[in-house]
This record gives structure tokens, C-alpha cells and sequence, in this order.
């Protein structure tokens, strides 16, 4: 049984991984893993979303048909 | 799958060499002779099956059978042997790094955003206006074009412009071919998009007209993305999934709530006419191009990513717990005869063209230069995210068949058929779906309007409406409940949302390469951040796909059929210029040898897109002919007769206009791309005499990666990379 809890434990993490990751969300942890790895002070969360948005701003997201 | 193949792990993690195919497993050898009989046996199936139910899980199997060999064979050989990626090479994403466009991405996560940004309403529409001609063409078409053509295509203007920084497409031709072919490809990219771009807006036109349940759901997506919008920018910043979470909720309550207002004094208020939702979604497109897109373009286009996802695997699921019959016949006489009341023409060339996106889209050359390879991590990975990511979009050109397929065929043609060709009424429909031999009535036609809760389904052309007519019945047949009136709308709000997402956009793109391009004269026009400069950008984009989207959701003789075979052409023309650039760059490079791998799709797409385009341009048969058609109408008007279907002189007037201008955009289109291919014979010729010329690739600059090169990965590279961390410190390198 604990093999089975541990395969649908480590699925869900990845799912959570990947869904982080695909809406850009990690970005915010990586930040925080670069500010401490460097001894920068971080961001504010939302100062950090904020730039993330601007800098969409000018790059065009394609959508195709 | 890579179970077949060692891999030297020594230096630079996997598959830097290419593949050392050496050891076979028995196995392996096993795994890949059973998938190539189970889809050997799925394809004689769909070919000699006359008359007798055929389940549609063949066309499911053969399918992915197919898919699985050609990534497994034929992507690997084009990867390793033809394109020849060097994992030693840092990737622009490694070089170039700096957290925006430049970003070294997972490739999971990278297939997931390649795929969101090619994946449309193109895969969905165009498989079920091409079921007129059966199944087995379009399902053959799907399979062997995404193989061959499409995904070859997707996968090497992806290496080129990863070799390149990631250069778009018309700047590649520019520098690659010359100045002329250039001019002319940013031209055809520019036109090419503003059809494409009304063209997807006249199908969510005729999905929405008269249908209040639709238009309820559809206005709300604005509201719940403005919140969505608020919430991300103000009250949560970040919480993109959390947003998304409640977005997605929100939507389904706005469906279910279409229910109510449809039966409720709403429901006339929200009846609206083609004419006025043209005029809605053109306000939309402008006011969409011109606001922060943190307010609205992002928020719907995570709302309509995830949905995208989400309706793709559900309707994979369900397709096999339902295991649908397919009702159409393999092959129509309206493939031999090209009488069809769909779109007008014979099999070849017109089926090549409608399926279009699920097969080869050359628009997909727009995201796999620029954007997607840009954020590459090792080169071997474009093997997964630009062949890989196609053949998921064949795979949902495949479900969109099916969906087509597996509906009465009497209601197909009666949903299909111009509304001057059916009537419009139930009993004409039937009429006229009984003259080719179908037996459906009108009360069948009345009963599954009843089924979906719309007023009605004649004529509700464009392949929204059939496809979510389609995908209700398979759902509601998997899962129970009688909903099919809520899948319906659902199948509507998922085709509809990403419609808009698409043209919203598109709008935009086509104002930043408006600006950029007038940029060049008028230097303050090109300043992306300069107010007046996006407003009249964004104008001239929205009134330009406006204009054509109002001629085609007012033209007497209906808008799909007249547009479509242009928004197809358009799209494989561009397929033909993205074509002939990987042809002209392997020659470059010096591969004449490996040239047929573009060269054979290059040639067969030319010929496709010419026939076409000289039938529509030269065809004296009025239905296929523009100008023919025109002139028969021109004819008429003057000797003071009205044709069918117009039905006074405006409209007679009005339908020798369409077909002129039709007439010369499609001229226009296949004049540039003729301009863009003369050019590269010059250039091919060049490079011929000289065994190879200079180009603009980068030069390799060693990669400090280790990053496993296909969707898993092998043993070795787990090795290789757990080393790599041990010696760099975890973090670094790796992302996970």
C-alpha cells in the first residue's frame, strides 16, 4: 500500500510541478532561490508580477489558428 | 520509447552525438513491430470497410500508430541525421538568457506552450468542413501530411531559427534568400494573417448568431478575463492557477446561466444578428489590442489554454468509452465529382486545403521561428517540441474528424450547406439533404436542434456548430445524463474562447509588425510604447480582417464556403514560403543530399496550393471560379435577371464584388509566394555551383547544460545529470 501512496504522492507533485511551471508561477520561487543564492534582497511579490506583466507588454504572444 | 538506444554520457549529457544505434533490445524490437501491426491492421480496416459500421476507433489507432512510428523513425533521422543538433552547442535560451523572451524552459513544459500557441480553431474547423469528401481523405491527409509535411516543417524552421537567436521567419528569408523574397514574405505573412484572422471570426460569427445561449456565455468570458485580470494585477498578484481555478468555475456557471436566459426575457435582447456581432468583435479585437495585456489578453489566454487541454484529453477519453460509429462513408461521390454544397471543388486539390492546420500550417512557422526557439534548452529537444507538438495538433484534427463523422450525415450536409442552397427552414433542409440520398427528416433535423436547445441548426455553418454538435453527442454518450444541450454550449465556449484568443492576438501581432514595418519610415510610428501609434495601428488591423470578416458574414452565397478556400490557401502558401526557406538552407548548408526532406512537402505543397489557386482564379465553373462566378453574376445583373441565391439587385451586386476581390486576394497570394520561390531557385542555383554558401547561423558556443533530449529520460542521462549537480551544486544547470 505505502508504494502505491507514494507513486500517487509523487504524480501529484509532479502535476503540481508542471502546472507551476507551465503558468509561470515558479518564476516567483526561482526569484526568491536567486535572491538567497546571490544575498539579494527580493522583490516584493507583487513588484515582481508587475515587471513579469510590463515585460509582456512588448513581446507579442502568437496564437495560432 | 528510447529503450532501443545507447547513448554516450560522456561530457555533455544526452545525445549530444546523436543517437549510437548499435544495441537493439528484443524488446524494443517487439514494442515496435506490434505498434506497426496494430496500426497496419487499423488502416486496412478504414480502407476496405465498405457499407458495414467501422468503429471510429480505427481512425484512433491508426492514427496513433502512425504518429508513434514517424516520431520514433522519421523525426529521429530528421534530428540526428539531416538537421544534425549538437547537444555540446548552447542553446540562444542558454546564450542569451535574460528571463524574458530568452529563457531556458523544461521541455515539457516548452512542448506545453508550443503546442497552447499552435493548437486553434484551425485543427477543429477544417477536418470537419473536409468529412463532405468521408473519412478515409481526411484521416489519410491528417496522418500523412502531419508526417511528412507538417511536422517536418514545425521541426526544421525550429532548428534554423534556434540557430539563428531565434530570427523570425520573414527575417530569415530576408537574409537567407534576398531582399525581393523577403519584401514579398512579410507582405503575404501580413495579408495572410489579416484573412486568417477573419476567417475565425466569421466561424465564431455563425456559431453565435441567433443563439442567445451562446452569445450569454461567450459576453461573459470578457468579464470573468477583466476580473480574472484585476485579481492577478491587484488583489493576488501571481496566483495564475488560483485565477485560473476560479475562471474556469466562473465559465461553467456562465454556461449553465446561458440555459436560464435563453428561457427567461433575455433571451431577444441577446438574439443577436450576424451584423451586430460583427460589429461587437470588432470593438473587442480594438479595444483588446489597445489595453495593458495584464487586464485582458493574458487572463483569457490562460482560461482558454487550460480549457484547450482540458476539452482535448476529455474528448480523447471519451471517444473510447463511447466508441462512436462512424456514419459518413469513406469516400463521398463528392469527392470524385466536386459538386459538394460544403465548399465547391474536387478532392484534389480541395481537400489538401481545408484540412489545412491539422496537416501542414504554415503559420505555424510564425511561432516555431521567434518565439518557441528562443526558449529551448538543448538542441535534441525540438525533435519532442516542434515534431512532437505538431502531432498532437494532427491528433486533434483527428478527433475533430471523428466528430464530424460520427453525427447523421443528413444533418451534417444540412448544418453545412449555405443557407441559400437549404432553405433555412427544417422541411427545406430536409428537402434538399434527402436529394443526395439521405433519408433524415425534418423532424430528425428538429429534433436534434431540440437535443442542443438552439432554434435551430440549418445552415449553422462554419464547422463550430457540427463540431460541437459532434463532440455533445460523444460526450453525453460517455458519460451519461442527458446533458447534451450543456456539452453543446461547453463545445461552443471552448471553440469560441479560443477563437478570440486567436484573433485578439492576431490583432495585436499585426499591429507590431504594422508599427515595425512603417518603424522603418516614420520613426516614431515604430515605438511600441507611443499611444497614438497603437491606436491607429490597431485600427487599421481590426478594420482591415473587419471588412473582410463583414463581406463574408453578409455574402448571399455564405461566407465559409466563399472564404474558407482562401483562408486555406493563404495558410498553405505560407506553408510553401517557410518550405522553401528549409529547402534553401539545408542546400546552403550543404545537405543537397538530405533536401528531399523538405524539397518532396515543398513540391507537393506548391503543386497543391497552384492547382488551387489556378482553379479558383482561372476555373470557368462558376462555384469554383472567382471570377467565373463573378462574371455569371455580372452577366445576369445586366440582362436584368436575379440568380439564386441572391435575392435582389443589391445582392447581385454585391456577390460580382466578393468574388472579384476573392479572385485578386488569391491571386495576389500565390503571385507573392511565386515571387518568394523564384528567388530561392536563384539562390539554390548559386549555392549549387558553389557546394554550399555562408549563412547567418551562429557560431557553436559550448553548452553548460545537461538536460535529457527526449520526453524521458534514459538511464544514462538521469547519470549524467545527477553527476553535473554534484559537481556544479544543485541549481545550477538543471532545473530539475
Amino acid at each position: 500500500m505505502t508504494a502505491v501512496r507514494e507513486a500517487v504522492v509523487r504524480a501529484a507533485r509532479g502535476v503540481r510541478w508542471y502546472l507551476r511551471e507551465f503558468s509561470g508561477e515558479a518564476r516567483w520561487d526561482e526569484h526568491l532561490r536567486e535572491c538567497a543564492a546571490h544575498g539579494h534582497e527580493p522583490l516584493s511579490r507583487r513588484e515582481f508580477e508587475r515587471r513579469r506583466s510590463d515585460a509582456l507588454e512588448r513581446t507579442p504572444v502568437s496564437r495560432c489558428c | 520509447m528510447s529503450t532501443t538506444v545507447t547513448r554516450d554520457d560522456t561530457g555533455g549529457g544526452g545525445g549530444h552525438r546523436g543517437p549510437d544505434t548499435g544495441r537493439r533490445s528484443v524488446r524494443s524490437v517487439l514494442v515496435w513491430v506490434a505498434v506497426a501491426a496494430v496500426g497496419a491492421v487499423a488502416w486496412t480496416v478504414l480502407a476496405l470497410a465498405r457499407g458495414e459500421a467501422v468503429s471510429a476507433l480505427w481512425i484512433l489507432f491508426a492514427a496513433l500508430c502512425s504518429y508513434a512510428i514517424a516520431y520514433r523513425f522519421y523525426a529521429r533521422f530528421i534530428t540526428y541525421k539531416v538537421l544534425r543538433t549538437d547537444d555540446r552547442r548552447a542553446t540562444p535560451a542558454e546564450r542569451l538568457q535574460n528571463g524574458v523572451d530568452y529563457d531556458v524552459t523544461d521541455r515539457r513544459v516548452l512542448f506545453g506552450h508550443h503546442f497552447a500557441a499552435i493548437a486553434g480553431a484551425g485543427p477543429l474547423v477544417g477536418p470537419v468542413l473536409a468529412a463532405q469528401m468521408g473519412y478515409l481523405p481526411g484521416t489519410i491527409w491528417i496522418v500523412v501530411g502531419v508526417v511528412f509535411a507538417g511536422a517536418v516543417q514545425d521541426l526544421t524552421v525550429m532548428f534554423f531559427s534556434m540557430r539563428r537567436n531565434g530570427k523570425s521567419l520573414g527575417q530569415m528569408v530576408r537574409e537567407e534568400i534576398g531582399i525581393v523574397g523577403g519584401v514579398a514574405a512579410l507582405i503575404a505573412v501580413f495579408a495572410i494573417m489579416i484573412i486568417i484572422l477573419a476567417v475565425l471570426a466569421l466561424i465564431v460569427v455563425n456559431a453565435l448568431a441567433e443563439s442567445p445561449w451562446g452569445v450569454f456565455s461567450i459576453a461573459l468570458t470578457v468579464p470573468i478575463a477583466l476580473f480574472m485580470g484585476v485579481y492577478l494585477r491587484t488583489l493576488r498578484p501571481g496566483r495564475v492557477l488560483e485565477a485560473t481555478g476560479i475562471g474556469v468555475v466562473l465559465l461553467l456557471l456562465a454556461i449553465i446561466g446561458g440555459g436560464w436566459v435563453q428561457d427567461s426575457g433575455l433571451a431577444d435582447a441577446l438574439t443577436l444578428s450576424k451584423e451586430w456581432l460583427v460589429l461587437a468583435l470588432v470593438v473587442y479585437g480594438f479595444v483588446a489590442s489597445v489595453l495593458p495585456v495584464w487586464l485582458l489578453l493574458t487572463p483569457r489566454d490562460y482560461l482558454s489554454t487550460f480549457m484547450k487541454i482540458g476539452v482535448i484529453a476529455l474528448l480523447a477519453v471519451s471517444l473510447l468509452i463511447a466508441r462512436p460509429v462512424l456514419q459518413a462513408d469513406a469516400v463521398t461521390d463528392f469527392a470524385r465529382e466536386g459538386t459538394g454544397p460544403v465548399f465547391a471543388g474536387s478532392l484534389f486539390p480541395f481537400v489538401f486545403i481545408t484540412i489545412a492546420c491539422g496537416a501542414l500550417s504554415g503559420f505555424h512557422a510564425l511561432i516555431s521561428s521567434g518565439t518557441t526557439p528562443k526558449m529551448v534548452a538543448k538542441e535534441s529537444q525540438i525533435r519532442l517540441i516542434g515534431y512532437g507538438g505538431m502531432l498532437m495538433e494532427s491528433f486533434v484534427a483527428i478527433s475533430a474528424l471523428i466528430a464530424a463523422c460520427v453525427i447523421d450525415q443528413g444533418l451534417y450536409f444540412a448544418m453545412n450547406s449555405p443557407a441559400g442552397a437549404t432553405g433555412g427552414t427544417v422541411e427545406s433542409a430536409a428537402a434538399f439533404v434527402n436529394g443526395f440520398g439521405f433519408d433524415t427528416t425534418a423532424q430528425d433535423l428538429a429534433a436534434a436542434s431540440a437535443a442542443v436547445q438552439e432554434p435551430t441548426l440549418v445552415s449553422r455553418t462554419g464547422g463550430a456548430p457540427t463540431l460541437a454538435v459532434g463532440i455533445s453527442q460523444i460526450f453525453s454518450d460517455a458519460f451519461g445524463g442527458g446533458l447534451q444541450a450543456f456539452w453543446y454550449h461547453f463545445a461552443i465556449m471552448f471553440e469560441a474562447l479560443f477563437i478570440l484568443t486567436a484573433v485578439d492576438a492576431g490583432t495585436r501581432v499585426g499591429r507590431f509588425m504594422l508599427q515595425d514595418t512603417v518603424g522603418n519610415v516614420w520613426k516614431k510610428f515604430g515605438d511600441l510604447s507611443w499611444r497614438p501609434g497603437n491606436v491607429i495601428a490597431s485600427a487599421v488591423v481590426v478594420a482591415l480582417w473587419g471588412s473582410v470578416l463583414y463581406i463574408g458574414v453578409t455574402d448571399p452565397l455564405g461566407g465559409v464556403n466563399q472564404l474558407f478556400p482562401l483562408f486555406g490557401i493563404a495558410n498553405q502558401l505560407l506553408a510553401a514560403i517557410a518550405l522553401t526557406l528549409c529547402t534553401v538552407l539545408l542546400i546552403k548548408h550543404g545537405k543537397l543530399r538530405y533536401a528531399w526532406v523538405t524539397g518532396v512537402p515543398l513540391v507537393w505543397d506548391l503543386v497543391v496550393t497552384m492547382t488551387a489557386s489556378w482553379q479558383k482564379v482561372f476555373s470557368d465553373v462558376p462555384a469554383i471560379g472567382y471570377f467565373a462566378q463573378a462574371e455569371r453574376y455580372r452577366d445576369a445583373r445586366d440582362a436584368g435577371e436575379l440568380l439564386a441565391p441572391a435575392q435582389d439587385r443589391g445582392q447581385m451586386d454585391q456577390v460580382v464584388f466578393n468574388s472579384t476581390l476573392n479572385g485578386v486576394l488569391q491571386s495576389f497570394f500565390a503571385v507573392l509566394v511565386l515571387v518568394v520561390a523564384a528567388n530561392a531557385v536563384v539562390v539554390i542555383v548559386r549555392a549549387l555551383r558553389a557546394g554550399g554558401l555562408p549563412t547567418t547561423e551562429e557560431p557553436a558556443t559550448p553548452s553548460q547544460l545537461v538536460e535529457p533530449a527526449d520526453l524521458f529520460a534514459t538511464a544514462a542521462e538521469k547519470r549524467a545529470i545527477a553527476e553535473h549537480r554534484a559537481l556544479a551544486g544543485a541549481g545550477e544547470g538543471s532545473r530539475r
